[in-house]
């Protein structure tokens, strides 16, 4: 059910339906891209950057959110940290319990390693449940590594770094098989044909999916299987410093309680980084489809230790986020309803895009439909968006589409009495993934010794924009690679004495760059959504809290 | 939020605050002014961290929703569920098999559902629960994970049974068996990982990463595209 006003622009949007189910619009050549991406894609406004003034990115772009965390303060003072207090002594720790911690997890241990795995929330609170459209993988007879290779570079504008494009799309059909065997439902025929679907950038159908429920079915498989194997796991207790020892490799970290402050001190003879994305950052204001733990700390930790960071100045804006009701505001309509036939048509039904571009371009096409051409629809929030004409599904697909293929998309908006079979969404752009982050070699390195990374918060595989369904990819293939070279790398290292002294010589460069004084304190941990407290009242809330409480221990 | 906005009454744990209507339930809340940590994951309906009970002042009969879904209303009375305490039974997937009796010997409580719909009724995803505990008890596997499927394992259905059964985790285990076991081989991965084993795109890998952008770039605007199916 929608407003009187929108209820009119719908009423044209059904007008023109007919006529554009036979309608398909070109894909846009590189000459027609990249002044839509300039002008456009929020990567490129001005101002809202800037250079990182230390570390091993300095003069490097990033948004200002961004840099603000890169440029923060250790929460810990290394003179008031016993080191001598080891809680946990493990040979692998990995960081962050979402698709690929848990990946990294089972297969460090798989290769004889003893592992501890710490997380911030739940075990499996995440994006990766957040994933609905599916896993890239190139198994069909039409398609090859070859080809998905090249939608991979193509998509990310041939910055990508090959050799890791090359390792995401070999192991990809060997992913796929390993998670069958740990027993997650892929859609299939009767015949056991993988049922796949076409996602934008990508030129054959390789998409596999578990209804839109993919990345849930993926994570609760996963998670299973961490209780089933008994790894040691440890929920609502972020790292919040890595440490390092005397010779200069990461071992361990020190860890807080979110809820009583308590630290514990994790030696390690290697560790993953797993902590996914930073859309909880909000950059330029957007909303996010992250869940909620999302704010960039892993960055922010390997960055302070040395770790070289890559492409830190794009993020995905995800085309599709929910642009009315606003109780849903950002949350992701998923790709695959463009991908099952649905077009993005504008206040007058009339479509403006190839609803299957890469997504960056399609969400450059939508800010400016609303923003220029002023062929948005406004909501009574006060929000812009424009059409995602779900009702074709049926039309093109046989009555029944939707609810078959769609199901948490139909019971998403079906709270708010829209019926996505009968009613098209209005969607705006919304921050969805960081397509940066440490950089890795092929078996999940860093650049710091004893430090492996795998998933969001790794960067290189995706270039400068990743294409869907080649993230819950990235997760599992760089997963395995980080927890196997973690436990080997276990197996060979001599580790020395455990040192904080990494977080004094930070403090140091923060003050040479005369940044010395009133940093924010970071990793953030969690965003601040509580109302502000009146100004007469002491600063209990947010990042001040967490901060304040976190530096009293 | 425009200051204008109409306030609703509700109660958190009991105490009574005024938000703007239209806010979901979580971020209620956050407007209260409570900082989450605990009852907040994805904030998009997948997580299942956001359990949530809820009556109203005039009408006490108890109901179930995701926080971070359901729009509050007027006298409302709210109880977050952060943590349910939930057995489980452990096993090595590879060693079991896709059989009734398997899943019984692995959970033999569910002798002990005595079907009152209670689960069913509890459900924020409105799914069966109570049918799929009795495919569960008698054995239909594949039955159990296409009703299960969408369970995003909130705890609601478990911290309500009177028996004390955990459902969730029985169709997890039904869903990890039929995905192993029971669903149909894909041949086609078969076969491409055995191609891929035998190294057959090996040079075509290797040319595409030594190739110049500019050729790369010429090779993906003229490359085929496949038609949506
Ligand atoms: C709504 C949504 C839909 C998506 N759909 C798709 C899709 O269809 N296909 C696709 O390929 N990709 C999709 N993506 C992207 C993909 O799901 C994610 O990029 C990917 O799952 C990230 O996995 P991860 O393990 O790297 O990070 P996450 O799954 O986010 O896990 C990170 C974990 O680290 C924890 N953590 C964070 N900081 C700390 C800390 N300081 N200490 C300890 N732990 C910490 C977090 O709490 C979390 O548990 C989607 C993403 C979203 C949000
Ligand atoms: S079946 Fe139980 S755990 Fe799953 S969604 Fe329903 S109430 Fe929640
Ligand atoms: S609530 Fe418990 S006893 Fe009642 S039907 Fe559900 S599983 Fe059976
Ligand atoms: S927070 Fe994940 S379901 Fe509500």
């Amino acid at each position: 059910m929608y407003p009187a006003h929108m209820e009119e622009s719908i009423r044209k949007v059904e007008a023109t339906r007919e006529r554009r189910l036979k309608e398909s619009l070109l894909r846009l050549g590189d000459e027609q891209k990249t002044p839509l991406l300039q002008r456009y894609h929020p990567d490129y406004v001005a101002g809202k950057m800037r250079q990182l003034a230390l570390g091993p990115n300095k003069g490097d772009y990033t948004p200002d959110e961004v840099a603000d965390l890169l440029e923060g303060n250790s929460c810990l003072d290394p003179d008031k940290i016993d080191l001598g207090r080891v809680d946990y002594d493990v040979d692998v720790l990995v960081i962050g319990g979402g698709g690929a911690g848990a990946t990294a997890a089972l297969l460090a241990q798989e290769n004889g390693a003893k592992v501890l795995l710490t997380t911030k929330l739940r075990l499996g609170d995440c994006n990766t449940v957040g994933a609905q459209a599916g896993t890239q993988a190139a198994d069909r007879p039409n398609d090859s590594l070859a080809i998905h290779y090249l939608d991979t570079m193509g998509g990310g504008h041939f910055a990508n770094v090959p050799e890791l494009v090359e390792a995401l799309v070999k192991d990809a059909p060997m992913v796929i098989k390993w998670l069958g065997t740990l027993g997650v439902n892929w859609d299939k025929m009767a015949d056991g044909t993988m049922h796949e679907l076409s996602g934008g950038g990508a030129s054959r159908l390789r998409l596999h999916s578990a209804r839109d429920y993919t990345g849930l079915e993926e994570m609760r498989v996963l998670r299973d299987e961490i209780r089933n194997r008994k790894i040691d796991y440890l929920e609502f207790s972020p790292a919040v410093e890595l440490l390092m020892d005397d010779k200069g490799q990461v071992c361990g970290a020190v860890l807080v309680n979110l809820e009583t402050n308590e630290l514990t001190m994790v030696r390690a003879k290697s560790v993953v980084m797993a902590t996914g994305g930073m859309g909880r950052l909000h950059i330029q204001g957007f909303p996010t489809t992250n869940h909620y733990g999302a704010t960039a700390d892993g960055l922010v930790l390997a960055y302070r230790v040395g770790a070289q960071l890559i492409f830190m100045d794009t993020m995905q804006y995800h085309p599709t986020g929910a642009a009315y009701p606003m109780q849903i505001l950002g949350q992701l309509v998923t790709e695959k309803v463009r991908s099952l036939g649905a077009q993005l048509v504008n206040v007058d039904g009339e479509q403006f895009i190839m609803p299957l571009e890469p997504r960056d371009v399609v969400a450059a096409a939508i800010i400016r439909e609303c923003q220029e051409r002023q062929k948005g629809v406004k909501t009574p929030a006060g929000q812009v968006g424009v059409w995602l004409d779900s009702p074709m599904i049926d039309m093109l697909r046989g009555e029944g589409t939707v609810a078959r293929e769609l199901p948490a998309m139909v019971r998403q908006f079906g709270r708010f009495n829209i019926d996505i079979a009968r009613e098209p969404m209005l969607i705006y752009p919304t921050l969805h993934y960081q397509n940066g982050g440490i950089k890795i070699n092929t078996e999940g390195a860093t650049t710091v010794p004893g430090l492996f990374a795998a998933g969001e918060c790794e960067g290189g595989v995706h270039g400068s924009n990743r294409l869907i369904g080649n993230s819950t990819l990235d997760i599992f293939v760089f997963g395995r690679r980080a927890g196997r070279a973690a436990a080997n790398w276990s197996k060979e290292v001599k580790s020395g004495s455990l040192t904080l002294e990494h977080v004094r010589c930070w403090q140091k460069d923060l003050e040479r760059a005369g940044l010395s004084k009133l940093r924010p304190v970071s990793p953030l941990l969690l965003p601040d959504y509580a109302r502000p407290i009146p100004d007469y009242l002491p600063d209990y809330s947010a990042q001040a809290l967490t901060a304040h409480r976190i530096k009293l221990t | 939020m425009a200051e204008s906005a109409r306030m609703v009454d509700i109660h958190v744990m009991g105490k009574h605050y005024q938000v703007p209507e239209g806010l979901t339930i979580m971020t209620a809340l956050e407007y209260c002014g409570y900082r989450l940590i605990r009852g907040c994951g994805c904030r998009a309906g997948f997580c299942g961290a956001c359990a949530t009970i809820y009556n109203f002042k005039n009408d006490h009969q108890l109901r179930y929703d995701l926080a971070c879904q359901k729009t509050v209303e007027q006298d409302m009375y709210l109880v977050q569920i952060p943590f349910f305490p939930a057995a489980k039974a452990f096993y090595s997937l590879e060693e079991i098999e896709a059989t009734g009796e398997q899943v019984l010997s692995l959970y033999p409580d569910l002798v002990k559902c005595f079907g009152c719909n209670t689960c069913t009724k509890t459900c924020p995803q409105k799914l069966e629960v109570m049918w799929y505990m009795s495919d569960a008890l008698r054995g239909d596997i594949r039955q159990v994970s296409a009703k299960s499927f969408d369970c995003v394992m909130c705890g609601l259905c478990a911290a309500r049974c009177p028996q004390g059964l955990v459902p969730y985790n029985v169709a997890l285990l039904c869903r990890r068996l039929y995905g192993r076991y029971l669903a149909p081989v894909s041949r086609h991965l078969e076969d491409r990982i055995a191609e891929i084993e035998a190294g057959r795109f090996d040079d075509d890998l290797e040319k595409l990463k030594k190739m110049d952008v500019r050729e790369l770039r010429r090779l993906y605007a003229g490359r085929e595209i496949e038609p949506a199916n």
